[in-house]
């Protein structure tokens, strides 16, 4: 009690001491120090938030390999492991290249409505300094090399649906153009400012945070074109198929979990609270899902499995990417635990129904997945958690999803889901068509009966007498 | 002398070993083996789809007694390998015409 008034005296007296000591002479001093302390804020803000979305690009790296590589090649069958893996991999290779040769300039460069130009081709004037259009507190090549890595996973993941029976050449072939067509122009209509669907000024904003539509929906319906357009494995479905190793899966499941972190809440394109908030989204999704594929099995047949509680969080990682950093944390625990409802529904029953063999569930999961959270965000999002509509005259946020009264998003998201899959399945097509004259999509039936281990790259995955 | 050969549960083969040497037996021989019964094999449920998995590990042991350690064999293998369950295994007992040492050309029952 008697520091208080000694104290809430000494304030007051102090800087009246301070302006009575310092009149003319020191303003410009002051001026030059409020300069200072600006460009020092600044540098401050950059180097937190560089850190975060560095570490980010470096998460989302880790999920196509070793994540999506793990993943994907334990569910195979163990003369096919290596070619699964190498495909993961070839990606983090060829699009690396096209990425900054032109991918990146068609993606996020200038250009119409539908893709960007030539203008950052070979990453001209993509520099150090941010720009103001992504991520206004990173270097752009910050931004650049995080996107890089969405442009990378994204073709990996459809390499499930064609898995143990597609020519390496004609894959590789296959997917780097696919990245260039179809890909960059999804990610200018979505993110490209200018673009067709962008959220601050597109047609029809579409709210798509961190690529349910740009990398879930195209890659899932690629997946399911290229699944039915290649053709069954031979064998299937009457010849078992199990996963070889559950224990690779596995593993390679919990790393795409951590490393969606940087998926989602990298995407804030800084570390402030929005980055929080996609996190925590992401968790609670993801946990979600797991809990309702487990239980969807549990019910169905007797059991709950390893396979369907990884399946299952991946399934709900790919369903919340799109809203992660518009919802509430209730929301997310609700589109997760729908997710783990309605993919195992779809992987257990329709592809059954339908008799396409989508080897690992690319479409089952990432395509449906990522259509059902376009939607869903839609319905949900807040604007308590991101405003990204601004404000209106009042002072208040706009309303963002039909929860707040704005149904109109709900059409919006639907255009968007609209283009990715028709751009997907357009792109695609044409695509699969034109490499499948080149160099031949698929390997001999002898190929196949050996492995593409051996028929495409001269190695054993496992040579246990070595 | 006869050769036993028993298939039995690979989870079943130390409590096994264990009662042969018990009983006597001084060697034998371990093959880690895939197959089925009666039994036909179990399911697995891979996301959502049945698959039948009718070759199950097995262990096969092989080993070549005396004619009197015949059943002693025989009654060590059942008391240890035996659950009740349906899968147990299947014990085989034949006989063996010559048996020869190696090292030293050393002739039948001794050479065992």
């Amino acid at each position: 009690m008697l520091l208080f008034p000694s104290a809430f005296l000494g304030i007051p007296a102090l800087v009246l001491a301070q302006t009575a000591s310092a009149p003319a002479a020191s303003a410009p001093a002051t001026q030059s120090q409020i300069a200072a302390l600006q460009v020092a804020v600044q540098n401050a803000q950059t180097a937190g938030d560089n850190a975060w979305v560095l570490i980010s690009a470096a998460l989302v790296l880790m999920m196509t390999a070793p994540g999506l590589a793990l993943f994907y090649g334990g569910l195979v069958r163990k003369k096919n492991i290596l070619a699964t893996m190498m495909q993961s991999f070839a990606m983090m290779g060829l699009i690396t290249v096209v990425w900054a040769l032109v991918g990146y300039s068609l993606a996020f460069g200038p250009g119409n409505a539908f893709i960007g130009g030539f203008d950052h081709a070979f990453l001209r004037g993509v520099g150090l300094a941010p720009n103001a259009n992504y991520g206004g507190t990173i270097p752009e090549q910050t931004f650049m090399i995080y996107q890089l890595m969405f442009a990378i996973i994204t073709p990996a993941l459809i390499t499930g649906a064609f898995a143990e029976r597609v020519k390496f050449s004609a894959m590789a072939i296959f997917l780097t153009l696919w990245s260039l067509l179809v890909y960059c122009p999804m990610a200018h209509m979505i993110w490209g400012v200018g673009g067709l669907l962008n959220v601050a000024g597109g047609r029809w904003p579409v709210l798509d945070f961190a690529g349910g539509t740009v990398v879930h929906i195209t890659s899932g319906i690629a997946a399911l074109v290229t699944a039915i357009y290649l053709g069954k494995r031979a064998g299937y479905p009457d010849q078992d198929m199990p996963p070889h190793s559950m224990v690779l899966s596995f593993i390679g499941a919990a790393m795409l979990w951590v490393g969606w972190f940087g998926f989602n809440a990298g995407s804030a394109l800084n570390a402030g609270p929005l980055a929080t908030s996609a996190f925590v989204n992401t968790q609670f999704a993801a946990a979600a899902a797991a809990i309702g594929w487990v239980v969807m099995e549990w019910i169905q047949n007797g059991k709950p499995t390893a396979l369907g509680a990884i399946s299952g969080a991946v399934a709900g990682l790919a369903t919340i990417t799109q809203a992660s950093g518009f919802v509430q944390p209730m929301s997310a625990l609700l589109i997760g635990f729908i997710a783990g409802i309605v993919c195992p529904f779809m992987v257990f029953r329709v592809k059954k129904f339908f008799g396409y063999d989508d080897s690992l569930d690319a479409f089952g999961v990432h395509g449906v997945g990522g259509t059902m959270g376009a939607l869903l965000t839609g319905l949900l999002a807040s604007s308590g958690i991101n405003a990204v509509f601004g404000k209106n005259a009042m002072g208040n946020p706009i309303s963002t999803g039909a929860i707040e009264g704005n149904w109109h998003q709900v059409f919006n998201q639907a255009v968007g889901v609209g283009f990715g899959w028709g751009f997907s399945i357009a792109g695609t097509l044409l695509l699969l068509f034109l490499v499948d004259q080149i160099v031949g999509l698929r390997v001999t039936p002898v190929e196949e009966a050996i492995g593409l281990d051996l028929s495409q790259h001269n190695e054993e995955g496992y040579d246990l007498s070595a | 002398m006869m050769k036993v050969e028993a298939v039995i549960q690979p989870a079943k083969l130390d409590a096994v070993k264990a009662a042969l040497i018990e009983a006597g037996i001084e060697g034998m021989t371990i093959l880690e083996a895939r197959g089925h019964g009666r039994q036909k094999g179990h399911s697995e449920f891979y996301r959502g789809r049945e698959y039948t998995i009718d070759l199950l590990p097995k262990i096969k042991i092989e080993m070549i007694v005396s004619d009197s350690l015949k059943e002693k064999t025989v009654q060590a293998i059942l008391a240890s390998a035996r659950t009740g369950q349906i899968g147990d295994g299947k014990i085989f007992v034949s006989r063996v015409e010559e048996a020869i040492r190696i090292r030293n050309d050393e002739r039948g029952e001794t050479a065992i």
